[in-house]
């Protein structure tokens, strides 16, 4: 008779007493979502429903309105910067003429390419700050529910 | 002691004090891979522009000009604009769903080991050639300034110095190098521009009739008057068919390649949030773009002023020799000792972003299946990873020693970077169905088309005249192949055609699943890493 066959035969009844202290960790079997700060790490990922963010309508406007800004600010700008080399390459005479004394519409052009990134810069730091605000909308709604989400 | 090596001397003191400073700041990973994220956004603009202004930036483009005056302002437009591509598209983004590397925002939605094999794998390459590059301008410098010490014992100096940096002071003594770097160039350009302006009676019209006639010798020995704000000196000549495509294949990799160095995109790591990132990224277009526009100065200024014919066959020393003319003695060694800061910081920020892709994307994660054995193995991975990447550099640098040039090595990382690292990131953030065999196949055959196209390209491939010897020999004496010097445009659009390709090749449903929470994380800042 050996110690392994006798626990394996006939497992004694959990003897823990029923009456204890009050916890905090949550009865297994319960219904409702484990408070926050039980989770691991690994369920903590997942108690963000990115889906039902990903397809809410204020996340799909935030999209939008992001791409409303990048998609043709990208355009605008590889179009103007080609343009460049293109230009040159290809329609010596006009980019060798002269504007200002000796400078010609080559060097223009080139500086000009300096003060058309800094623009662009500048309208996206002004549109994204909208688009911050949304965001934040978004993020902040979320961070009470979890909060909250017991 | 010469007055070079002391102002040198001085800002190695500075550096290896902050070194110390970081030193005792730095435990963790986030302190040593990402300086704790608390980088606000002026210091991380300075701190881009000190990583990004290399030695091809200050001493390359300055020789570029004064030697093929227009064609060579080409470069400093294309280095600015490309950072629209980093704002509008990769900066926000890779903040707020990475951690340390180019490979987490990949890995995000992707299988991780392949994907972090290929992106760390490519991370190492495109560092690779950018220092070795940063340390034969190094070398280069030495022996003109101090010509009693060698070029190995320079670059042995340069590598020693970049391995404390980056081993002791992590992250953090990497950034602040860098800021002092960028003050520091900032402000010997702007004083080197006003001496040429002063030089000229403070007045444009003068310097720009200067420029428009420049008068040199030619390799035969003839004089020839050439107007040097009229574009095609280099690329356009009855030896160059296919000069206007490759111009516009440079562009191609100047536009999308900042977007792809490795060593920009971990900068974003340091700042506290998406905001930030951006802010640094305006920041640093600005001053970027005043010093490029500097450049028209520095290059101009060294091909009127010093003349061709006096600055000789090493074009890159145009920038210092310019100071030498203008300023005397004291103001060229303040200007070679700028030199150095930059190629030191350069080489720092190189330095880190490969050792943390190694220890973070390949040591922890491919190998070890993303958890560290121990507390902290990372981290001392990362500082051994930086010994060792430090030292595989200095042996290549002396090995290749003068004999490779600078501008090309510069020109491959970029090309690199744009064909092989740019479509994978901006695919996998925009499109949902892209997978990890999109991704491994992007970065093959972006990296291996871009490399082999430089191979064949007459940048390798040349049939030399006679008598040309040493660095201005090519490596394989046969007529190029590929009649580009720069693949870009061929190699990017290669790099793209493998990625959605080897995309259709298969579904990936769990890559498509996880597009919704990447997407949420990436444009809301939603569970950024803090």
């Amino acid at each position: 008779m050996s110690l392994d066959n006798d626990q394996s035969n006939e497992a004694p009844d959990d003897l823990t007493p029923v009456t204890g202290a009050a916890t905090d960790v949550s009865p297994l079997g319960r219904e409702g979502a484990k408070p926050s700060h039980e989770l691991t790490a690994d369920e903590d990922t997942d108690v963000v429903n990115w889906n039902r963010i990903a397809a809410s309508d204020e996340f799909k406007g935030l999209i939008k309105a992001k791409l409303k800004f990048i998609v043709p600010a990208t355009v605008f700008f590889v179009v103007y910067y080609f343009a460049l080399p293109v230009l040159v390459g290809y329609a010596p005479d006009l980019m060798k003429r002269r504007v200002f004394g000796v400078v010609n519409v080559a060097y223009l052009f080139a500086l000009s390419q300096f003060f058309m990134a800094w623009i662009i810069a500048l309208l996206y730091v002004r549109a994204a700050a909208r688009h911050d605000r949304i965001a934040r909308s978004i993020a902040d709604r979320h961070e009470r529910r979890a909060e909250g989400g017991r | 002691m010469s007055t070079p090596l002391l102002m040198f001397l001085g800002f190695v003191a500075v550096t290896l004090g902050i070194t110390y400073w970081a030193a005792r700041r730095t435990s963790g990973a986030n302190a040593y891979f990402a300086a704790n994220r608390k980088i606000t956004g002026w210091q991380n603009g300075l701190a881009v522009a000190g990583d990004y202004m290399s030695a091809a930036s200050f001493l390359g483009i300055a020789g570029l000009i004064a030697f093929n005056g227009y064609d060579g302002f080409m470069y400093s437009v294309g280095f600015l604009v490309a950072y629209l591509t980093v704002l509008l598209i990769v900066a926000e983004p890779l903040r707020n769903a990475g951690k340390y590397t180019m490979a987490d925002v990949l890995a995000y939605r992707l299988s991780p080991r392949p994907v972090r094999s290929m992106a760390s794998l490519s991370t190492l390459t495109v560092s690779t050639f950018y220092m070795i590059a940063q340390m034969v301008g190094a070398g280069a410098l030495v022996n003109l300034l101090l010509p009693g010490v060698g070029f190995s014992t320079a670059v042995v100096g340069v590598g020693v110095l970049m391995i404390i940096y980056v081993v002791f002071g992590g992250m953090l003594a990497t950034t602040w190098v860098q800021i002092i770097k960028a003050i520091l160039l900032m402000s010997g350009t702007l004083l080197l521009s006003l001496l040429v302006l002063g030089h000229f009676g403070f007045s444009f019209g003068n310097f720009f009739d200067a420029i428009s006639h420049v008068t040199y010798h030619d390799k035969t020995g003839a004089e020839v008057t050439k107007n040097f704000l009229q574009p095609g000196h280099y690329y356009f000549g009855a030896n160059k068919p296919y000069g206007v495509i490759d111009l516009i294949s440079l562009c191609m990799a100047l536009v999308f390649g900042t977007a792809g160095l490795p060593h920009i995109l971990v900068r974003f790591y340091t700042v506290p949030d998406a905001q930030t990132a951006r802010k640094s990224v305006v920041w640093a277009m600005f001053l970027i773009g005043a010093f490029y526009i500097m450049t028209t100065f520095l290059g101009f200024g060294a091909a009127t002023i010093v003349g061709r014919d006096a600055i000789g066959a090493n074009n890159n020393m145009s920038a210092p020799l310019l100071a030498k003319f203008l300023g005397g003695d004291i103001f060229f060694a303040f200007i070679s000792a700028i030199a150095f800061a930059t190629i030191l910081a350069v080489v720092a920020g190189l330095t880190i972003s490969a050792s943390t892709s190694f220890a973070h994307d390949f040591w922890t994660n491919v190998i070890h299946k993303g958890t560290e054995r121990k507390p902290g193995e990372e981290v001392r991975v990362a500082r051994v990873t930086a010994c060792v990447v430090g030292i595989v550099s200095i042996l290549l640098a002396i090995l290749l020693g003068q004999s490779i040039n600078v501008a090309f090595l510069v020109g491959l990382a970029f090309a690199v970077a744009a064909s092989a690292n740019l479509p994978v990131i901006v695919l996998s953030l925009f499109w949902k169905r892209f997978n990890t065999k999109g991704a491994v196949a992007g970065l093959a055959t972006g990296l291996a088309s871009s490399i082999i196209l430089i191979l064949i390209s007459p940048s390798i491939m040349t049939v030399d005249p006679p008598g040309v010897v040493g660095a201005a020999r090519h490596l394989i004496q046969r007529p190029p192949i590929f009649p580009l010097e720069n693949p870009g445009i061929l190699s990017i659009p290669l790099g793209f055609l493998g990625a959605v390709i080897g995309t259709l090749l298969g579904r990936e449903p769990e890559a498509e699943a996880k597009f919704a929470e990447l997407s949420v994380r990436a444009n809301t800042g939603l569970g950024a890493e803090k």
